[in-house]
């Protein structure tokens, strides 16, 4: 099912350039668009997520591609199913990614609903990531922005497939320096609006202290061991460290060691060698696929570990509908439960899940 | 000729009370917000007996200052209301007795219409030696409002089609006020600083076109109201908010569907041309449940979802059919939404 001009679009506004911009373009090919910005965290910040700043930014630029333009409250299901679940996930060591969640649970689905609700066909957003649509069966497939350095297709793995069919990412393709330039055209004074790159909810990137407001239990300290079970620091809880990390450790030693092993239930966190925080394979659970066949076992994919990690070939060992296992044979570097795992077959999206463990 | 364009509003505002305030009566604010506040701080530091009576529906600028004098050391009763919003004369006599030394009960609530028994409130009042005040920014232009008896009456220019940011306090004789903000003489020493003339004319002639306005559609707003309500029902699923069938505001109806988010509805509505409200207006309420539903007895979700119609000089029942039409597709499609068919 193509998009066809005069049929209304809600697009989720963040008061940004690239949401701004997606409006822009909708509203010049002729739609019904309606912008909404979520009001998705009550503790607001002069900077970060749903600032009064930021929905009078959103606000401004509804006004000035004249489009009806409401705020509308997810504060209940962002908690419940984004901020949650993160704090939640920190405590056990895990180390999640709250991004690809509230795409999943908040975006395309609670915000989807209330588009319908307002007579939406459609939902846009400013991701970076394209749609390819099948005009015979109407089905549509995820693909990777064309910008790699921008692309975002890896926090969308989750967004189901129907709704998929009718999302749209008016700006998906396009570079940044060209949306820049689309909204300087368009006189938007959002123009050179600095990029939002942290977590939204966590003021200036601190994770850390958020988890420990927020947690049920308080974290307890432990101690940081080698290999061998040798004591070599103390720490204040599993929630501060992840999968492959090295700075931050509190340790000297001759040689850069990561962080090889997260045990919560203990409180130890190893460290090894990088050698160490090399896995042969992995396996993700609570798998959504982006086509209609499961893939082919013994296939070659690529998979994405981490948002900014370089996609890594694996061979596909075993798919179900709930989870699949992946092995790299050139090895895959810091593996990490909670984080996404997204399969790619070149620049489209086969289908993704969380990740449960590494195989060595 | 500014002085007396000033002096003309200070009588056509006191045309609003029938019988004439006299125009040393009246304290030019700002707004209602600031008619509260002075209400309230500028008597708070005057009085010996330190409770105070109040209803758990007021609006924030009579709330918050009441929590300022409480955090003083003054003594908060609370009234309840009741399904509809309505405060009990009798529950009022009873909790009025020698420890209060003011009661501030607002004229008519701006979200649900309810119109409280101020008239009787301020008499039983006045034959205990009590000061009241009411907050009337809602009533004016929508009732008759006679201030004859009430010690202390706060009202908006904006409610009633004046320009925003201007307002009046009326004050009783022989009622002491201690200034808020201090500087020259003005407003006889009770409100310092000088008149916004401007907006003070926009004021007397908002009222001067009020009264004319009220005595042409106050029977038909009642029968607007009527007739909406009559067709929200056939939507079916609906409560109304507000004492349906006791006194309330002729042009208010304040609604929750079930199932139906206030804030969908109101995007909704706003989509088919139809301008209703949510609780909460501004962006930063969002979603935030009603503090007066909840004082009505209703859920989380009905407080939070309440959607207030209000009438206006320019509607007629045409627009009733309109609305309720928009009303009935709007809340037909979101329900559908959720039965998975739309």
């Amino acid at each position: 099912m193509q998009p066809r001009a005069g049929e209304r679009v809600v697009v989720a506004m963040s008061g940004g350039v690239d949401s701004s911009v997606a409006a822009a373009l909708l509203v010049e090919a002729g739609f019904d668009v309606v912008g909404i910005s979520m009001r998705l965290w009550g503790e607001s910040s002069a900077s970060g997520c749903c600032s009064l700043d930021d929905f009078l930014d959103a606000r401004r630029v509804a006004s000035q591609l004249r489009i009806p333009y409401y705020v509308m409250d997810f504060r209940d299901t962002f908690k419940r199913a984004v901020v949650d679940p993160f704090v939640e996930e920190y405590g056990i060591g895990r180390t999640p990614n709250p991004c690809v969640l509230c795409n999943q649970a908040v975006k395309f689905s609670s915000f989807w609903d209330r588009a319908r609700e307002l007579g939406a066909e459609w939902l846009a957003t400013g991701h970076y990531a394209r749609i390819v649509r099948d005009d015979a069966t109407g089905s549509a497939q995820l693909w990777a922005s064309r910008d790699a350095s921008k692309d975002q297709s890896y926090f969308l793995f989750g967004v189901d497939r129907t709704v998929l069919e009718r999302s749209l990412f008016p700006v998906g393709d396009l570079p940044k320096a060209v949306v820049r330039e689309h909204a300087k055209r368009l006189g938007m004074a959002v123009a050179d609006k600095p990029e939002s790159q942290e977590i939204c909810f966590a003021p200036k990137g601190d994770y850390a202290s958020f988890v420990e407001r927020h947690a049920r239990r308080q974290a307890a300290a432990g101690v940081v061991v080698d290999r061998e079970g040798k004591v070599l620091a103390q720490h204040d809880g599993v929630h501060r460290f992840t999968i492959g990390q090295r700075r931050g450790l509190g340790i000297s030693a001759s040689e850069p060691l990561y962080v090889t092993e997260i045990d919560a239930a203990a409180q130890r966190v190893r460290v090894g060698s990088r050698a160490e925080i090399v896995a042969t394979g992995l396996v993700a659970t609570r798998v959504n696929w982006l086509q209609p066949l499961l893939p082919s076992v013994g296939g070659s994919f690529q998979v994405k570990i981490r948002s900014r990690f370089a996609p890594v070939e694996v061979t596909l060992e075993r798919a179900t509908e709930q989870e699949f296992a992946a092995l790299a044979p050139q090895g895959l570097a810091a593996v990490t439960p909670g984080q996404a795992a997204v399969l790619y077959d070149r620049e489209r999206v086969v289908g993704g899940g969380w990740i449960e463990r590494a195989l060595h | 000729m500014s002085q007396w364009r000033a002096y003309a509003s200070r009588l056509s505002l006191s045309d609003v009370n029938r019988r004439g305030a006299p125009p040393a009566g009246i304290v030019f604010t700002s707004g209602r917000t600031e008619s509260n506040n002075l209400s309230l701080l500028g008597r708070a530091p005057i009085l010996t007996r330190r409770s105070i009576i109040t209803t758990a529906i007021e609006h924030a600028s009579v709330r918050l200052p009441i929590e300022r004098m409480v955090e003083d050391g003054w003594t908060l009763r609370t009234l309840p209301v009741d399904g509809g919003g309505l405060v009990a004369l009798d529950e009022f006599r009873c909790v009025l007795d020698d420890q209060i030394g003011m009661v501030s009960v607002a004229w008519a609530n701006n979200e649900i219409g309810a119109l409280q028994p101020v008239w009787e409130m301020a008499q039983v009042c006045r034959s205990r030696g009590v000061r009241f005040h009411s907050d009337a920014a809602q009533a004016v232009g929508k009732i008759p409002v006679r201030i004859d008896g009430i010690d202390l009456l706060s009202m908006s220019a904006h409610k009633i089609g004046g320009p925003q940011g201007v307002g009046a306090l009326f004050v009783g004789r022989d009622i002491e006020l201690r200034p808020l903000q201090l500087g020259g003489g003005q407003e006889r020493g009770r409100r310092a600083g000088t008149e916004n003339v401007a907006a003070i004319v926009g004021m007397g002639e908002a009222c001067r076109l009020a009264r004319i306005e009220l005595a042409a559609c106050g029977e038909a707003w009642v029968a607007m109201r009527d007739r909406l309500w009559a067709r929200l029902q056939a939507v079916g699923g609906v409560r109304c908010n507000g004492p349906l069938a006791g006194p309330s505001l002729p042009n208010t109806l304040n609604v929750s569907f079930a199932g139906v988010r206030g804030e969908a509805l109101v995007a909704g509505l706003d989509l088919e041309g139809v301008a209703a409200s949510s609780g909460s207006a501004c962006a930063a309420g969002a979603g935030e449940p009603s503090h007066v539903l909840l004082a009505l007895g209703r859920s989380q979700d009905e407080a939070r979802d309440g959607v207030r119609f209000s009438f206006g000089v320019t509607n007629s029942l045409r627009d009733v059919e309109r609305i309720a039409e928009a009303t009935a597709k709007v809340v037909g499609r979101i329900r559908a939404t959720h039965r998975g068919v739309g």
